[in-house]
């Protein structure tokens, strides 16, 4: 079972690899964004650890709801209420129990994909976060590990696609032949859940 | 809906010059009316581009009067921020609308129609139409 304690180890978790891959991300941001992914996302997942250090909530909904308000206000790009809706429609799917099967996490999971796509627009192969999140929830029932290489190969995969949302998109065919931030950030939060696991045996 | 009680406009861009600028646009076309609160919510805190959910929680806070709010936004992060707001928070005053039109055209529209007393719906109405207006 996973406790509040595994949903704050998988954010300090997402926090430290995001921290680590900042560059990557702004360098993958740059010629096909507006280079701020990485820094913004590292300010966002700053602000989540040092909040759920502080207010220390007591079951997996509560860090995930905090974690996404946290994103929603801090982090000042696109990624900030799409993460932020993530996390916290997720969390809200995960209700008040203090702990939650792996089953549950990803049928939650599966609630705050399809509230991001609702809120973003996106669907699949549209060159964005989903191209990542969707195969991972996909995957999910074969444990994180699986879930993680499923995010990792719908990340890369995004690479000949043609942005269809976001600045991206204005570049239309020149979108194409450079991997996503979203997508790539995208993978190391699921990434991350292995990280979580790990670290509490 | 009481006469005195005027709907409040809240524009979001990602420059704080932008939606400062485009607030005082829409003001100086009103005329001679009644003041319409108008709140710019442009850039982040930090006075970088970007959007800022705690900017525009306040800017909505600062033109509540009671009788709703329309937002009206840029692109990609302002209209993103303001959405899951919506979606998700008590961050907003419950009758908070965001609406779909263009940025000055819609801001221009709306605190004009607002400046007649108009309700939500109608406010609304006028920004999304703006998008009618051809120019060729």
């Amino acid at each position: 079972m996973l406790d509040a304690d595994f949903f704050r180890r998988w954010m300090t978790a997402t926090s430290a690899s995001v921290d680590r891959e900042a560059e990557r991300l702004t360098a993958l941001d740059s010629p096909i964004g507006d280079a701020d992914h990485g820094s913004n996302l590292r300010r966002g997942f700053a602000a989540v650890t040092a909040a759920l250090e502080k207010e220390a909530p007591r079951t997996p909904g509560a860090v995930l709801i905090l974690a996404g308000r946290q994103l929603i206000s801090t982090v000042g790009g696109a990624s900030g209420p799409l993460y932020g809706t993530l996390l916290r429609r997720t969390g809200k799917a995960l209700g008040d129990a203090p702990e939650v099967g792996p089953e549950q996490l990803a049928e939650a999971l599966r609630a705050g994909v399809d509230a991001v796509m609702q809120l973003g627009g996106a669907a699949p192969g549209d060159k964005t976060m989903i191209d990542a999140l969707v195969p991972a929830v996909d995957a999910l029932a074969d444990g994180f590990g699986a879930a993680r290489a499923a995010a990792e190969q719908g990340a890369e995969a995004t690479t000949p696609l043609q942005a269809r949302k976001g600045r991206a998109s204005y570049l239309g065919e020149r979108s194409i032949g450079h991997q996503d931030p979203g997508a790539t950030s995208a993978a190391l939060l699921i990434a991350a859940l292995v990280d979580a696991g790990t670290d509490g045996e | 809906m009481s006469d005195d009680r005027l709907v409040g406009i809240v524009l979001v861009s990602h420059s704080a010059a932008v939606a400062e600028s485009v607030a005082e646009l829409a003001r100086g076309l009103t005329g001679g009316g009644p003041d319409v609160p108008v709140a710019a919510a442009g850039g982040t805190e930090g006075g970088s581009l970007g959007t800022s959910a705690e900017l525009i929680a306040a800017a909505a806070a600062a033109v509540d009067r009671g009788a709703g709010i329309a937002v009206l936004t840029d692109l990609g992060s302002a209209v993103l921020t303001v959405k899951a707001l919506l979606a998700e928070g008590d961050e907003l005053p419950g009758d908070t609308r965001l609406v779909d039109a263009p940025f000055v055209e819609g801001a221009v529209a709306a605190v004009v129609t607002a400046a007649t007393g108009a309700d939500l719906d109608a406010v609304e109405a006028a920004a999304a139409e703006a998008y009618t207006y051809r120019k060729t």
